[in-house]
């Protein structure tokens, strides 16, 4: 968070982070929250003046911050909460992962997030699904 | 400005008025933040006179310019204040989350002032300040306020409260922030507790600027860097917690036991950083942009001690554990969850518990004292129930609460217990370790071991090995720590990432987030100047350098058994050089040329 909004505002506001981080304190359990870049989108839906689009032959959603005319209404469309209105600065806030290069990855002191293609992502899941079938077959072998 | 927020939000609880006022750039530059413009203001304000729990004693929280920023390990803030148990300046230094949301919400300083006439909690989001009636919350242990205070106000909201120990004025009662962290010592929770206020809640979305973006990212990556390739910053905190100094000291005979009647502990390492890993750590924990990771969530399942939270810390296994003669880890993570959850220091806490043990073995007080207590050492039940009575003032724990100092002088023998200007001394026993003796009898805040934390050169050869039982050199290296680590906290840094980088580090993280440009040479004059600053307020007070001295069981007792039996602490020979070197003159008192020197005359 501290990360992002340094990317994006060159200092440090939390609450201006695209992405959100929750922390069950007791359960010791965080997890990141951020733009799904739905295929099917209600913020590029409702919004009256085409300010929050597609990019050409990609699947990620950016936002013209020009056009944009602060109605708020992707705020209230995005079932996830991600996109959110920010008084201070008077703009909309939606994770555009910094144009496929994100600082929250790129400045993680621990390694804890990766930015993945989305193929290679769900194929290093199936592949350990499948690596445990293996093993498993192997053992009763 | 940058770093900086540039406004201190000052609240009189009296009359219920709330105030800004801009910071001074000048006080910024030469005094940084936290502890040193703290002290500056406390200093400025306060007679030196006032009653520490009296409505005129001001209760200052103060981050530093790094907190807020992505600076690794760098969110801290101090509590400062006159001390009610020292009578000295105090500066409670505290992680967590706190102190970068109260820079979020636009301040770098918070001011308490007056005495509210009702007890009330505080709550801060953005610019506005409200002061509200606590009602309900009064009375209740830490993370039940924390919760309450919460669901009062914001369900994100960062708090930072007293438990039951401060509300009863316990002078060893400490601020709790973020339900586990603390600012532990010298009493400050009474200070707050004695103001009427239970806590403050902060909710803050304002920026922390930056004067040069590129520089500052560059000055974290590299001290990230460095930090993670360090054996102790980069692994051993995060694995073994602080906790892992038990085995180390007690290797070197250097261990205290029993209320430092001995220096080892045969059973040390049932209480030590490993077996804590092995049995109950749930997991490593940070503080606020933290790449060390030294906080340990632990649980107990024994339904005799069951329990949760954080800790232990070194300082307070030893003092639950080889201080009062136990050896049971689970027991001692009891009293740690206790002492956080009433609102009390663990270090003062478990060695008057020491004292008081040490004083029954030798028939000065009797359960006719106690109120039927046999307070024997190694009786980890009847030093849980001691905790809790402590905390609540109950019974005998009324007599506790005023730490080992009062109780000691009380039953007529000031010389059992161990601290220095009444705050108990802790872990590192300074017969065997001769560098912390010199630094435990000049620390500003009495009795404390992260005011020069010499066991780095001396124990663990960080940045180089010294001989620990040689005095040679310990002088000039207690000052020049003293001043580092004075500087280091007025930045808001976490004294262990010098378990990685230095001043010259410092120096660059601070001036590309600032805009003012500082050498490491700038950096120690800022710590040195903080340094005199606290001890021209503690001999306004009335201290004299016949305070800068340790208890005589340290300085005449040799230390019984162990690799360090027949050492004693050679402070006397130390002394009159510190004065020296520091420009003081042979009474202490630091000389006009010196004031000038550091622009604090």
């Amino acid at each position: 968070m501290l990360a992002c909004s340094f990317a994006k505002e060159r200092q440090f506001r939390p609450a201006a982070s695209r992405i959100q981080v929750y922390t069950w304190e007791r359960e010791g359990f965080s997890v990141p929250i951020m733009c799904q870049q739905c295929t099917d989108a209600p913020c590029i839906e409702v919004c009256p003046t085409n300010s929050m689009f597609r990019l050409p032959e990609q699947t990620l959603i950016a936002h013209n911050d020009r056009s944009c005319i602060r109605c708020r209404m992707c705020v209230q469309a995005c079932p996830f909460g991600n996109v959110i209105y920010d008084s201070y600065a008077d703009s909309i806030l939606k994770c555009d992962t910094c144009a496929g290069d994100p600082a929250c990855v790129r400045l993680c002191p621990t390694g804890a997030l990766t930015f993945e293609d989305e193929t290679t992502s769900t194929r290093s899941r199936k592949k350990a699904l499948a690596t445990k079938i293996k093993d498993a077959f192997q053992e009763a072998g | 400005m940058y770093g900086w927020t540039g406004t201190i939000l000052r609240v009189d609880l009296t009359t219920g008025r709330v105030t800004r006022e801009r910071l001074h750039p000048r006080d910024a530059k030469l005094f940084l933040g936290a502890r040193g413009l703290g002290a500056r203001l406390l200093s400025r304000e306060v007679s030196p006179a006032v009653d520490a729990l009296g409505p005129d004693n001001k209760l200052i929280f103060a981050p530093g310019p790094l907190s807020g920023t992505f600076a690794p390990s760098m969110g801290r803030y101090d509590v400062i204040t006159k001390s009610p148990l020292t009578g000295a300046i105090a500066a409670s230094n505290s992680g967590g989350t706190f102190g970068p949301e109260l820079k979020f919400a636009g301040y770098d300083m918070l001011v308490i002032e007056g005495r509210a006439r009702v007890p009330v909690y505080l709550w801060i989001h953005n610019d506005e300040v409200e002061i509200r009636e606590a009602g309900d919350i009064w009375g209740e242990m830490v993370p039940e306020t924390t919760e309450m205070v919460r669901l009062a106000t914001d369900e994100d909201a960062r708090v930072a409260c007293i438990g039951p120990a401060g509300e009863k004025l316990s002078l060893m009662a400490n601020i709790m922030n973020d339900m586990h962290r603390a600012a532990g010592r010298s009493g400050v929770g009474a200070v707050m507790g004695a103001k009427n206020l239970k806590a403050v809640a902060v909710v803050g979305t304002k920026p922390v600027k930056v004067a040069d973006p590129e520089a500052f990212e560059q000055a974290v990556l590299a001290a990230r860097e460095k930090i993670s390739k360090h054996p102790i910053g980069g692994k051993g905190l995060r694995l073994y917690g602080t906790d892992v100094l038990v085995n180390i000291l007690n290797e070197i005979g250097s261990f205290p036991t029993r209320n430092f009647r001995d220096g080892y502990f045969a059973a040390a390492d049932k209480i030590g950083g490993e077996s804590l890993a092995s049995e109950h750590l749930l997991r490593p924990k940070g503080c606020f942009a933290c790449t060390i990771s030294c906080g340990r969530v632990t649980k107990v399942t024994n339904p005799k001690f069951a329990g949760e939270g954080e800790g232990p810390e070194y300082e307070t296994a030893w003092g639950f554990g080889a201080d009062c003669g136990i050896d049971d880890l689970e027991a001692i993570c009891k009293a740690n969850y206790l002492c956080n959850e009433l609102g009390l220091d663990t270090i003062s806490t478990a060695s008057t518990i020491a004292c008081a043990m040490d004083m029954y073995a030798d028939e000065i007080i009797s359960p006719e004292d106690t109120g039927g207590f046999e307070i024997r050492f190694g009786d980890a039940e009847t030093m849980i129930e001691l905790v809790r009575l402590t905390g609540l003032r109950e019974g005998f724990g009324d007599r506790l609460a005023d730490g080992s100092f009062r109780l000691a002088e009380k039953f007529g023998h000031a010389e059992y217990s161990m601290s220095v200007k009444k705050q108990e001394i802790p872990a590192y026993d300074p017969r065997g370790i001769q560098g912390i003796g010199l630094q435990y009898a000049t620390s500003n805040r009495g009795g404390c071991h992260v005011r020069g934390y010499t066991i780095s050169p001396e124990v663990l050869g960080v940045p180089v090995k010294m001989d620990q039982r040689s005095t040679e050199g310990k002088p000039e290296m207690v000052i020049e720590l003293q001043n580092l680590g004075a500087a280091l906290d007025a930045t808001g840094a976490c004294l262990f990432t010098t378990f990685g980088i230095g001043a010259e580090e410092l120096a660059a993280l601070l001036s590309s987030v600032t805009g003012v440009k500082y050498t490491s040479a700038d950096l120690l004059k800022a710590g040195e100047r903080i340094w005199n600053l606290e001890r021209q307020w503690n001999l306004a007070v009335g201290l004299t350098s016949l305070d800068d001295t340790l208890p005589t069981r340290l300085l005449d007792d040799p230390i019984a058994s162990g690799p360090s039996q027949g050492e004693v602490s050679r402070l006397r020979e130390m002394l009159p050089a510190y004065y020296e070197l520091r420009g003081w003159d042979a009474e202490g008192i630091p000389t006009p040329a010196k004031l000038k020197e550091l622009s604090l005359a």
